[in-house]
Parts: structure tokens; C-alpha cells; sequence
């Protein structure tokens, strides 16, 4: 046991590179994700909160389908989904047999919307907690209302939806590993082809736990300050 | 809309069912009792006690699940003497066990969370009232903090116990063949994705409605005395 740890070192027969990098696409896979999260997570709060019935009812249903299904389920839907209708397109244009679609894409889109159906509960949570007058004193200002989503409506939803985010954001780093099913080498799936080539699954998955965990508590820490910055304003109860 | 295709797929995800129950059950109902048994060990205060279990909480809220089970699965296959030794290795090549200890791991480390908050949340007053009549710790727990904290944990328990169904699904890539995997698998047959989603999310969403039902009944019943007395008294509906 003692001896393999070697493979986990730098340079040759070290799979160091192969993770840290494998890490990097985790990372940015699942802030690619994220942020196609929150536009469809705001679009779809501000469908709820719009006063329109079917824009309503819409959002209602995305928010509790990809929140009430696996998300395993929804990736096989977007990556055999999306290669299907990617095929049939191709065989318009003449291209012959089975069109795969991009892991990368594939994987932000299917992140993005599982994790939109839950920011749109967070954002829309956060819209709700605004104290109204502050909505009626903008308005009475005469904002028109791009004005007043940015300077009154904007920083005080972020103040109640940074926390959620928070906790959005580490399910959505927690779901990136299932990504790897897709092919996309990521850091679970680069674990994998490790401990399959060097018969050391042990020691693989735990290295990949350990640089999960390590991405988890650092991107922690930076939203523990982020949400410190939105309430700095505020007195703390 | 094809029916036939569905009335073809619908029988086959139902046979899967039955094992996506019994993951979920199990797990939940295990992973239930640790976590009250950690949340109440965490009470007595001892750093001895509280490091150990902090350590596992961390570790098992910030990995992916899929990690957690390759880990006990591929990864414990590792030690397969050791195992056979301490007569454990029955259970360590199932991938069923496998699965269910992953699970139950999982849900034990939120579940303990959940349970030690509501715990903590008890007023004070009401401990301070139940040592004023001389009740005894345990009695004071079992009259007392129990019940207050286990109907304030219920809401997000409920959301734990979705959770959990949903993560059953994992268990489809150690080769289990519950309603994911069977969808998967009639996925990669038909190429039909958009229709076996429909299908085997429609049998997750129902689940999962009858879980909240359930338990908003539950939830209802058990605040009763807190709502207006008769004539006030309004459905759970």
C-alpha cells in the first residue's frame, strides 16, 4: 500500500498531473454549470414571481420535475437526447451514423439545469424576503425598472440568496462526478481510469475524495465571504 | 405519442421498483438511527466524541456520493483478505451491500446534522422547566428535547428521505438494476430518451409525492396543539 503511493507522485508514473488536471475540468465544469444554473434558476424565479399564470405554472413544473427526478436520469436524458436529435439533424445534411454530442457541453447543460431548478427556488425564496416598501420608494422615485433591479433589487436579493446559493453551488460540485458517466474525463472519471490501469482503486478514490474535499472547503470559504460582503451593511441579529 | 412504446417500458421500469424501495428503505431507515445516535452523542459534549464525527460528517457531506460508493465498492475490494478474514467479504463483493452501506453512510452524515440543529434549537426554557420538576436527563429527553426536535427536524428530514430515493439511483453504475438502470438500459436499446424519462420520472415524481404527503400529514398531526382549537382547524391539503 505504502509503496503505490509513488503513483500518486509527479513526473514519471505519476498520476498527479493527470488528476490535478482532471480536478481543474471538475472545477470548471461546475462553474460552468453554476452560472447556466442561475440564468435559468433567475428566469424561472422571476416567471414565478411575474403575476403571469402559465409563465407561472411553467416554472412551477420545471422546478419540480429536475428537483424530483434523479439527476442521474436527467443526464442520460440530455446526452442521449441531445445525440439523437444531434444525429437526425446530421443525416439531413448527409453526415452518416451516430453523432455524439461534446462532453463539456453536455455535462454545464445538464448541470445547469438541474442546479437552475433549484436556484430558482433560492432566488425566488430571496425576491419573496425583500421588504416591499423598498420596491413602492424606487417606483416612487420614478426607476424605471432596469434601474431599480440593479440598484435596489439586486443587492438586497443577493444578501438572502448568497447562503442558498452556497449550499447550490456544493451539490452542483457534488454532481459533477456524474458527469463521468458521459466520458467526460473529469476528476471522477480520471480516478477511474487510474485505479483501473494501476489496480489500485483504494488508493485513487480516496485521492479523488481528498481533492473533492479540498475544492468543496476552499470554494466554501469564499462564499462565507461573499455572504460576510452582502451584509455588511446590516446589523446582525 | 406512441402508447404501445410506453405500455412496452412501463411494466419493465416497474419491475425495478421494488429494489429502488428496498435501497432507499433500508438506507434510510439505518442511516436514520446512527444519525440519531451521533446527534445524541454529540450532545454530551466530549471532544473525543465530537472530532471523530465531525471528521465523517465532513467527509461524507463534501464528496460526491458516487465517490463514496466506488470507494467502498471497487475500493474496499482492494483489502479482499483482510475482508475474508474478518468474514466480512460476503458482504463487500455484493454490490447490493455495497450500495446500501454507501447510503446509509450518506444519509446518516446529513441525517446527524439535521437532527443535532433541531436538537440544539429546543428553547432553553423548556430543558430549564423539565430539570425545575426534577425530571432526569434521559427523561428530560425523551419527554422533552425528543420530541420538540424531531417534529422541528421533520420538514428537513423529508428533504433528506428525497434525497436518498433520488440517490438510490446511483446505485444503477455498481450494476444494480433499479428503475434508472433499467432506464438506462432501454435508453441505449430504443435510443428513445425523451419517452423513457417521461416514464421513469413520472414513477420518481410519484414517490416522491407520496413521501411529502405522507409526511406533511405526519408534520400536521403533530403540531396540532399548536394550531387554534376547533372550528379554526384547517385541512392539510
Amino acid at each position: 500500500m505504502l509503496d503505490s503511493l509513488g503513483l500518486l507522485g509527479f513526473g514519471d508514473g505519476g498520476w498527479a498531473e493527470a488528476l490535478l488536471s482532471a480536478a481543474l475540468v471538475t472545477l470548471l465544469l461546475s462553474i460552468a454549470g453554476f452560472m447556466v444554473g442561475s440564468v435559468i434558476g433567475a428566469l424561472a424565479a422571476s416567471a414565478r414571481v411575474s403575476g403571469s399564470r402559465p409563465l407561472g405554472l411553467l416554472a412551477d413544473a420545471y422546478s419540480t420535475v429536475f428537483r424530483g427526478v434523479p439527476d442521474l436520469l436527467t443526464i442520460y436524458l440530455l446526452y442521449f437526447g441531445g445525440s439523437m436529435a444531434l444525429t437526425a439533424v446530421g443525416h439531413w445534411f448527409g453526415a452518416e451514423g451516430f453523432v455524439g454530442l461534446p462532453a463539456f457541453a453536455t455535462g454545464t447543460t445538464a448541470i445547469g439545469i438541474i442546479s437552475g431548478a433549484y436556484q430558482a427556488e433560492v432566488f425566488r425564496g430571496a425576491y419573496i424576503a425583500i421588504d416591499r416598501g423598498q420596491i413602492e420608494a424606487a417606483r416612487a422615485y420614478g426607476m424605471p425598472p432596469a434601474l431599480m433591479l440593479r440598484r435596489v433589487i439586486a443587492p438586497q436579493l443577493m444578501r438572502h440568496a448568497i447562503p442558498g446559493l452556497g449550499n447550490g453551488w456544493q451539490l452542483v460540485l457534488k454532481d459533477s462526478a456524474l458527469i463521468s458517466v458521459i466520458g467526460l474525463v473529469e476528476l471522477m472519471r480520471q480516478a477511474q481510469i487510474g485505479a483501473g490501469s494501476t489496480r489500485e482503486p483504494f488508493l485513487f478514490y480516496t485521492a479523488a475524495a481528498a481533492l473533492y474535499l479540498a475544492i468543496a472547503s476552499t470554494t466554501g470559504l469564499l462564499f462565507k465571504r461573499a455572504e460576510r460582503r452582502a451584509l455588511r451593511g446590516f446589523r446582525r441579529v | 405519442m406512441d402508447f404501445a412504446f410506453f405500455a412496452e417500458i412501463v411494466p419493465k421500469l416497474l419491475a425495478g421498483l421494488p429494489l429502488t424501495l428496498e435501497l432507499a428503505g433500508t438506507s434510510i431507515l439505518l442511516g436514520g438511527i446512527l444519525a440519531l445516535t451521533l446527534a445524541l452523542a454529540q450532545r454530551l459534549r466530549q471532544p473525543w466524541i465530537d472530532w471523530p464525527i465531525r471528521g465523517f460528517v465532513a467527509l461524507f457531506r463534501g464528496t460526491p456520493l458516487l465517490v463514496q460508493i466506488f470507494l467502498i465498492y471497487y475500493g474496499l475490494g482492494q483489502f479482499r483478505l483482510t475482508l475474508q478474514e474478518l468474514g466480512l467479504w460476503g458482504l463487500f463483493r455484493e454490490p447490493y451491500w455495497c450500495a446500501i452501506l454507501a447510503l446509509t453512510l450518506n444519509t446518516t452524515a446529513y441525517g446527524s446534522e439535521i437532527l443535532r440543529g433541531a436538537m440544539q434549537s429546543v428553547p432553553i426554557g423548556q430543558i430549564e422547566a423539565a430539570q425545575a420538576f426534577g425530571m432526569t436527563r434521559l427523561m428530560t429527553l425523551r419527554r422533552i428535547v425528543l420530541p420538540i426536535a424531531l417534529r422541528q427536524a421533520l420538514p428537513s428530514y423529508g428533504n433528506e428521505i428525497i434525497l436518498m430515493v433520488k440517490g438510490t439511483s446511483l446505485a444503477s453504475i455498481v450494476t444494480l438494476m433499479e428503475v434508472t438502470g433499467i432506464a438506462q438500459g432501454i435508453i441505449s436499446q430504443t435510443y428513445r430518451a425523451v419517452e423513457v424519462f417521461v416514464c421513469a420520472g413520472a414513477i420518481y415524481l410519484i414517490l416522491n409525492f407520496i413521501i411529502t404527503r405522507t409526511l406533511g400529514r405526519l408534520e400536521h398531526n403533530l403540531s396540532r396543539h399548536l394550531r387554534p382549537a376547533s372550528g379554526f382547524a384547517t385541512s392539510p391539503t
